[in-house]
């Protein structure tokens, strides 16, 4: 008999405009966030998922069918899906909410994906059209919340591996074996497709899209859809009340050698253990 | 959509004073082969300022589970220890974990409002699964929190963008479990008092047959200088250490007359000069210890993100306009290659 016809991957890789993690950040005079008139990029944690998928294709080819980009957010943000579509990215989804609007909450985030994998994975003509894996930064670099890959994990009932720093496809095995990194060490799981993957940021070093790469990622697909058409309520369910600068901190200022450095930590009551 | 309307029922119906329950926190207590982190602590008191009960949970296998209760229960302000044992739970996987979880926070006789942790990496990756299939948010490293018992509603404060603004946000009553993770360093260690009367009941185990995801192995790192997480004293080093054999030959001795943990930036971690488990900042570990030395680090935004807490930092760097200046109490601009073993010479004195 003939082995199994070797599964075919469908993978997923939601992105975030986020504020440049260079960027010095100033909170709002009104107190009601940040000054959000600075350059903007791709969350880091994120060009990292688009960079494995792009590794997972070089590596198994063919068995890797589609890589698909999708975020959510203002019009601006197909200027993200357009850099995802340069590093690699066959296609791209844009859900495209108002400029004023306030960035949706990570759970909302995580049913606009359940929702848009459950579409696709009806739609599908064989499971080879199926989306099986998931891969998206361990957390945005601006709200810092980290849960949105969890989230969708239980919301499929899909194994999931956060923070992963190494990432082994076993195409025919239908499995994973993903390096985590845990509180004091690492971790090892071998995981089942479907799943979700969050990355860390040592899972790899992003490539730079080049021009050409860039110019072809202006062809490429990217489908609109409007959180109604997948039935996605962006409310809200937690009230932020106020944005605020953390208590600054003022240098002490400087010593001019390790006696008056020795002299202040003993001002301090700091001496040898 | 249909959220929304049950939503609108809700909050119509806890309006009535009487109605609204008093909080009663579910914290997930860890532990590692019997001991309980010490992150677990800071999620109990915080779990105590919400003023109502406190319930520890603990899972594991059978081995640990017992004496893991015996000490949860003599932590103030517990009221209960709730514990189940399976060789399923030996490692705590979410996969395996959540339904359990799901099933405590969801029957009938469930009375709990609120659902703590320590920010680890073990919490991080089970609330967010168990908050999603309940319908509600994780709020991530909480710093401070505040229960208004009238209107069911909690207030948390979090850092945001790195640490560089703090948000303010507030759970209305309408989302019925409140899900949060704490920082450790912002709350105090629970205290253990010898007067007992936590209640500790047994909770059946929710057998996952053939869980998706399979544990293979648990690598960590082994030291015996304090826990970074912990330590009230760090000594973190950065690029300028060259190499892993510089790292250790000039952080080391001073660490260990000090009695410090170590520490690095990213960029040291990334040059593979230090374990990973070592990194201070946005993506690592955040401390907060009385002393925190910053030896060869330029002091980008996201390692301050970790580290800007500290009660005395002192920087020693050869760059004078290097970022660190800006927050150090102390600084000395000077090549640490110099300064280094003559500052552990002199504190040895």
């Amino acid at each position: 008999m003939r082995p199994s016809a070797i599964r075919l991957l469908n993978i997923l890789v939601p992105v975030k405009r986020s504020v440049d993690y260079a960027v010095k950040i100033r909170v709002n005079p009104q107190q009601t966030g940040i000054d959000t008139n600075v350059k903007h990029s791709m969350n880091p944690f994120d060009e990292i998922a688009v960079e494995e998928a792009a590794i997972l294709r070089q590596k198994h080819k063919d068995a890797v069918k589609s890589i698909k980009a999708i975020t959510i957010g203002p019009p601006k943000s197909v200027d993200t899906l357009r850099t995802a579509l340069a590093m690699g990215a066959d296609s791209a989804i844009h859900v495209e909410i108002p400029e004023s609007a306030a960035s949706p909450e990570p759970l909302a985030v995580a049913k606009t994906l359940r929702a848009v994998i459950e579409r696709q994975n009806a739609a599908a003509a064989s499971d080879a059209d199926k989306i099986d894996l998931v891969i998206l930064g361990k957390q945005a670099i601006d709200d810092d919340l980290g849960v949105t890959g969890q989230m969708l994990a239980g919301l499929l009932g899909w194994s999931q591996a956060t923070f992963a720093s190494k990432v082994d496809l076993d195409v025919a095995k239908n499995e994973v074996f993903v390096v985590r990194e845990i509180d004091g060490g690492g971790d090892e799981i071998r995981c089942k497709l479907p799943m979700v993957i969050t990355t860390d940021l040592r899972l790899n070093v992003p490539r730079y899209a080049t021009l050409p790469n860039i110019m072809k990622a202006k062809k490429k697909p990217v489908e609109k859809l409007s959180p109604s058409d997948l039935g996605i309520d962006y409310t809200p369910q937690l009230e932020t009340l106020k944005v605020s600068e953390p208590p600054s901190r003022v240098g002490g200022g400087k010593v001019a050698n390790v006696d008056e450095l020795l002299a202040k930590l003993k001002e301090a009551g700091i001496q040898a253990a | 959509m249909l959220r929304t309307s049950s939503k609108i029922c809700r909050s119509a119906f806890t309006r009535s004073y009487a109605t609204t329950p008093s909080p009663h926190a579910l914290v997930f207590l860890e532990h590692r082969a019997g001991i309980i982190d010490s992150g677990s602590l800071s999620a109990l008191t915080a779990a105590e300022q919400l003023g109502g009960k406190v319930s520890a949970l603990v899972v594991g296998s059978s081995e640990h589970v017992q004496g893991v209760v015996d000490q949860a229960k003599k932590f103030k302000g517990v009221t209960s220890v709730l514990h189940s044992s399976s060789p399923q739970y030996a490692e705590p996987l979410p996969e395996v974990l959540s339904p359990l979880l799901e099933k405590l926070l969801s029957g009938a006789d469930s009375s709990f409002t609120h659902v703590v942790s320590a920010t680890s990496s073990s919490a991080k990756s089970l609330l967010p699964r168990v908050s999603a299939r309940l319908d509600a948010p994780t709020i991530s490293d909480v710093t401070s929190l505040e229960h208004d018992a009238g209107s069911g509603s909690t207030t948390f404060t979090r850092p945001i963008y790195a640490g560089n603004a703090i948000s303010t946000v507030r759970a209305p009553s309408s989302i019925p479990i409140k899900f949060f993770t704490v920082r450790g360093t912002a709350f105090a260690a629970a205290a253990a008092s010898d007067a007992s009367e936590a209640e500790v009941k047994a909770v059946d185990p929710v057998e996952v047959a053939d869980p998706p995801t399979v544990h293979v192995k648990t690598t960590i790192a082994k030291s015996d200088r304090p826990d970074l997480g912990v330590a009230s004293r760090v000594v973190s080093g950065g690029r300028a250490l060259k190499n892993a054999e510089t790292f250790e030959k000039t952080l080391y001795p001073l660490a260990d007359a000090l009695g410090a943990a170590v520490g690095a930036s990213r960029a040291a971690v990334d040059a593979g000069y230090a374990d990973n488990s070592l990194q201070v900042g946005q993506t690592g570990k955040v401390v907060a210890p009385e002393l925190y030395m910053a030896l060869g680090i330029s002091g980008a935004i996201q390692h301050l993100a970790g580290m800007k807490d500290s009660k005395l930092i002192v920087a020693v760097n050869k760059d004078p306009d290097a970022p660190i200046f800006q927050v150090a109490d102390v600084g000395l601009v000077a090549d640490l290659f110099d300064v280094v073993p003559e500052l552990t010479e002199k504190l040895k004195k």
